[in-house]
């Protein structure tokens, strides 16, 4: 036994040490997108990848929004054995960029055009110091608010285009014995509800100012107490079993009638859709209240890495990424729009075609904002410093002053 | 072991049926996860969906443990369980045979061959079990890069071996430390070499300890999550990865009953080495392990 | 030659542990040191800046919780599981019918790592689906249980899975302690009439001392390991109320690219374990020396 396990194990040592010939492009991609709907989105890209004649290694890690992930990816990069192309986005894209960990893609991005189909505030997340060093996939949104749309309909009511709109049908709704709000405690979630929140009372100029600029003067503002007030607010509108429920189970909850709404990115819609619901009929579709729009921009980055095999796989795959029929298909699977501009809409669904114009529109009235939640708009620790306080404060009987107060040390702390 | 008086008494009647009302409500404690897994394992996605987290199935289905062994996506690929498995035992069957092997050879040099420093030596070996393994993570990625091992299954058998002679290094010198040291002395006088001894005298009588060792170091290392993810690469990583992946993708539907499925067959070497060797683990503990 | 080789042959068979426990240990210590007097972010640097991080770390309110819970966790933790492990092992003892399936089924949840479990015990601790919610349909609705979801109290959810894990392995150390107490002494105490109560509290617990010594061990070390337990229960909430060191190291680390962060926290973690094992290993080793 032992020594068929020791031939096995040098066996495998040998074969992972001999590539010598060049055999195609072939590339190693660390993502983290391994459930059903996600993980077919990648198989598409991964069909056209061989039929490139490229062969692809899948390095899936699941687990914490990318986290697990993350750790293997600082591990492989220390040994020197970095993956072809990672799964990262935002701000990060830049930090790994800094760290001389990143190959330049420009070339790709050159002849295909990439400057020209790709909206500028997308195309600035996927360049490094002029550079590009990403491949964009989709863009989400994430100031979504679904809702169950009998639940609404059979009380009498239409979706909120307020604040105060939304209390008064959430209590109304409450009295009646339904869940106002589906959530799902976990750190991340409160984030989501929160910048939303945070956009529509505040606006889009708070929301750059305070989470893109982390300016003092909008992060202690009174207008940062109202945020933390309709937090609160919105704390009685969760029943009482959400701690550390996963989204997807609160999205459930909308589906069932349970519960009236739920606030969470457009991944929500993939989840209504796989269970058989139509956008208009069973499920409504609405920007929370207020203005602007929240993007999350999934992209691949391309590590440097060594022999013209897998560099030639890397360019294959970037130039794939941002090729029409991918971005179709992705984004049909994933419940997200296209990154590039001139991909036909027509097989998308309402709640799409929302989305692709607002984009549009507030791309022209500058109100298209990056997602301090989900990672775009600000480093790690400055992002997490905010999560803490939020989730500090949704979590306890803080006060919305404590709150402000604690929010503006944190992120003094983290600089 | 108490003798007890078998004269009939009724505070000795009311005392057992104590005694066993009390083990029966520990049972329930211990049981109740694993009663959940594997009722939920054997429902439809439909039955979980509508039914009481703790009733019993009632269509038992095994179509969760096929999809979870051989079909479920863990990535792109949709193979199961199934090719990680075999990277685990690959893994862990090296690491736990080289682990044993030197923290024998350790234990008895600590507990018979005494030589000056000896004892801190071992104090120092001791401290190192309580190093979080989060510390170790990217200095050691570093380090395997520089042997050239990054991402491969040595790797990952070394990092465990390195992180294993503490713990088995106690287990064998709180044995040995038991053994007169007369015996030795005997040896030597016959003209036994070091070796020698440790061959033919020490290791003969080491069965019930080397039990206790490989079942906690088996439990160690099949279990590890943490070095797994981040010392493998695409081929080489371990079944909890791949359990990881299953169990804890963030979005699409989630079908428990695959999730628990998966969890149970990742989880069932550790188990049956329990079951089946935890007789002889509790014997080896008596043995003297544990005297100090 | 050979007698050279022989007389130094114990020392050559320990040198490479040694070797690999002072480079993999104690110099990754010293490296985790070296880089938490630095501005690492989201990877490894090297230029000294002072004692920025730990003003940090000491300025978080989340290190804060982290630490509280470290020593609430590890308390009740290590007291609990060696007591009832103790007591399981002492029943366990008297001459029970099945004693082998009990011992297998107080026994098996070592077996498991909590990336399996978690997902089982979330669901028992979650009011909505599990005991709460059973108990209620049992029409005792009055009945509560969701510490889980009430930040003053989900740490000690955290408890009874770590309980639950640990304790049985407490119960077979312990079990094979009562086994190997000499029974000429037990017997003796016997027929001088001593209740039996009484031969356990005053002649065989004590001597056990050293297998507490073993079972705090492997208790204190899963207790300042403990990080699957906290990630697959409670993710760290509700907010980062079960935050426990382990666990916000490796969010600052790894999911927050502040590893300078990571690396003083981890330092003073492992202050914390220097400070509680380093007493308990000296006495006990001296002990060893003296008899």
């Amino acid at each position: 036994m032992f020594k068929k396990i020791a031939v096995a194990v040098i066996a495998t040592s040998i074969t992972f040490a001999v590539s010598t010939s060049y055999a195609g492009p072939k590339a190693e991609v660390l993502h983290w997108w391994t459930s059903g709907g996600e993980a077919k989105s990648v198989a598409v890209l991964q069909k056209e990848f061989s039929e490139n004649g490229g062969s692809w290694t899948d390095m899936p890690v699941a687990g914490g929004g990318g986290d697990a992930a993350m750790t293997a990816l600082r591990a492989r990069v220390l040994s020197g054995n970095a993956p072809a192309a990672v799964q990262l986005k935002g701000p990060s894209i830049q930090e790994w960029y800094e760290e001389g960990a990143l190959a330049d893609i420009s070339a790709v991005a050159k002849k295909n055009n990439w400057s020209k189909v790709l909206p500028v505030s997308i195309a600035g997340h996927m360049k490094c110091e002029g550079k590009w060093c990403a491949a964009p996939v989709n863009v989400h949104r994430i100031d979504w608010i679904w809702a169950n749309a009998s639940v609404l309909s059979s009380n009498g009511f239409g979706m909120p285009k307020t604040w105060d709109e939304f209390n008064a049908t959430a209590r109304a709704l409450q009295a009646k014995g339904i869940i106002p709000l589906a959530h799902g405690g976990q750190a991340w979630q409160d984030a989501t509800v929160f910048e939303a929140v945070a956009l529509g009372i505040g606006g889009a100029n708070f929301f750059h100012d305070a989470f893109v600029k982390l300016d003092k003067k909008a992060l202690q503002s009174d207008t940062m107490v109202k945020v933390f007030d309709q937090m609160r607010i919105m704390r009685g509108f969760v029943d009482k079993n959400f701690s550390g429920r996963d989204w997807n189970l609160a999205t459930a909850m909308v589906m069932n009638g349970e519960a009236a709404f739920q606030i969470m990115g457009d991944w929500a819609k993939g989840e209504f859709l796989a269970a058989g619901k139509v956008p208009g009929k069973d499920f409504l579709c609405a920007s929370t209240p207020g203005e602007g729009f929240l993007y999350n921009v999934d992209s691949f980055a391309m590590f440097k890495v060594k022999g013209s095999e897998r560099q030639d796989g890397q360019k294959l795959l970037a130039k794939l990424i941002v090729g029409k029929n991918f971005q179709k298909v992705f984004n049909l699977n994933k419940g997200s729009i296209p990154a590039r501009t001139d991909v036909s809409l027509n097989e998308f669904d309402h709640c799409a075609h929302v989305s692709a114009a607002d984009m549009n529109a507030s791309s022209v009235g500058g109100t298209l904002l990056p997602s301090y939640a989900h990672g775009m708009a600000l480093r790690g620790a400055q992002a997490g410093a905010i999560t803490d306080t939020v989730t500090a404060h949704f979590n306890s009987k803080m006060s919305s002053k404590d709150a402000v107060a604690m929010l503006v040390k944190a992120i003094d702390n983290s600089k | 072991m108490i003798n007890n008086n078998y004269k009939i008494n009724y505070t000795n009647v009311i005392l057992r049926m104590l005694l066993y009302f009390f083990l029966s409500v520990f049972v329930l404690y211990y049981l109740l996860p694993l009663f959940v897994m594997v009722t939920t394992s054997l429902k439809s996605l439909e039955e979980i969906r509508t039914g009481s987290l703790v009733a019993l199935p009632r269509n038992i289905t095994f179509e969760a443990w096929g999809t979870a062994w051989s079909s479920a996506c863990t990535g792109i690929q949709c193979e199961g369980l199934k090719p990680y498995f075999w990277n685990s035992i690959l893994i862990a069957i090296p690491a736990v045979f080289i682990s044993t092997l030197i923290g024998a050879l350790n234990g008895y040099v600590v507990a018979q061959w005494r030589f000056k420093g000896a004892n801190i030596i071992f104090a120092l070996m001791l401290f190192g079990c309580f190093i979080p393994f989060q510390v170790v993570l990217l200095p050691m990625a570093r380090v395997l890069g520089l042997m050239d091992l990054a991402g491969s299954i040595i790797g990952l058998i070394f990092v465990h071996v390195i992180y294993g002679i503490g713990f088995t290094t106690l287990f064998f010198r709180n044995y040995y430390v038991n053994i007169p040291s007369e015996l030795v002395k005997a040896a030597k006088m016959d003209g036994a070499t070091f070796l020698r001894i440790f061959w033919s005298i020490f290791l003969p009588l080491s069965l019930p300890i080397i039990v206790v060792t490989i079942i906690w170091q088996f439990t160690q290392i099949w279990n590890d999550f943490l070095f797994g993810v981040s010392f493998s690469e695409a081929g080489t990583q371990p079944i909890t990865v791949a359990l990881n992946n299953i169990v804890n993708s963030t979005t699409g539907v989630k079908e428990y009953n695959v999730d628990m499925a998966a969890a149970i067959i990742a989880a069932m070497p550790t188990l049956l080495v329990y079951i089946f060797a935890g007789k002889y683990f509790i014997r080896g503990l008596t043995a003297g392990s544990v005297k100090g | 030659m050979s007698n050279w080789l022989e007389k130094h042959l114990p020392k050559i068979v320990l040198g490479p542990s040694l070797f690999a426990i002072i480079l993999f240990v104690y110099g990754f210590i010293a490296w985790t040191a070296w880089i938490s007097f630095t501005k690492s972010r989201l990877m490894p640097k090297y230029d000294i800046v002072g004692f920025i991080q730990y003003s940090r770390l000491f300025d978080s309110p989340r290190w804060e919780v982290a630490i509280d819970n470290l020593f609430i966790f590890g308390f009740l933790f290590i007291l609990i599981s060696m007591f009832l492990g103790l007591l399981i092992a002492i029943f366990l003892d008297q001459k029970i019918r099945v004693e082998g399936a009990l011992r297998t089924i107080y026994l098996y949840p070592m077996a498991l790592s909590l990336i399996v479990t978690g997902t089982a015990w979330k669901w028992i601790l979650n009011p909505g689906l599990g005991l709460e919610s059973v108990v209620k349909s049992w029409g005792f609705t009055d009945f509560t249980f969701d510490w889980v979801i009430n930040p003053d109290f989900a740490i000690y959810t955290v408890v009874i899975a770590g309980v639950w894990q640990a304790s049985g392995f407490v119960m077979a150390l312990f079990l094979a302690g009562l086994r190997s107490v000499d029974q000429e002494i037990i017997k003796a105490a016997q027929v001088d009439g001593v209740p039996t109560f009484k031969i356990y509290t005053a002649i065989i617990i004590p001597s056990m001392a050293p297998i507490f010594l073993s079972a705090f061990i492997v208790l204190a070390h899963l207790a300042i390991k403990s990080f699957d337990l906290v990630i697959a229960l409670t993710g760290g909430g509700p907010g980062y109320a079960t935050d426990l060191p382990a666990t916000y190291m490796y969010t600052m680390a790894f999911s927050r690219g502040d590893i300078g962060q990571a690396a003083s926290s981890a330092i003073i973690m492992m202050l914390v374990v220097f400070a509680v094992v380093v007493p308990y290993l000296y006495s006990e080793l001296r002990n060893k020396n003296d008899q």
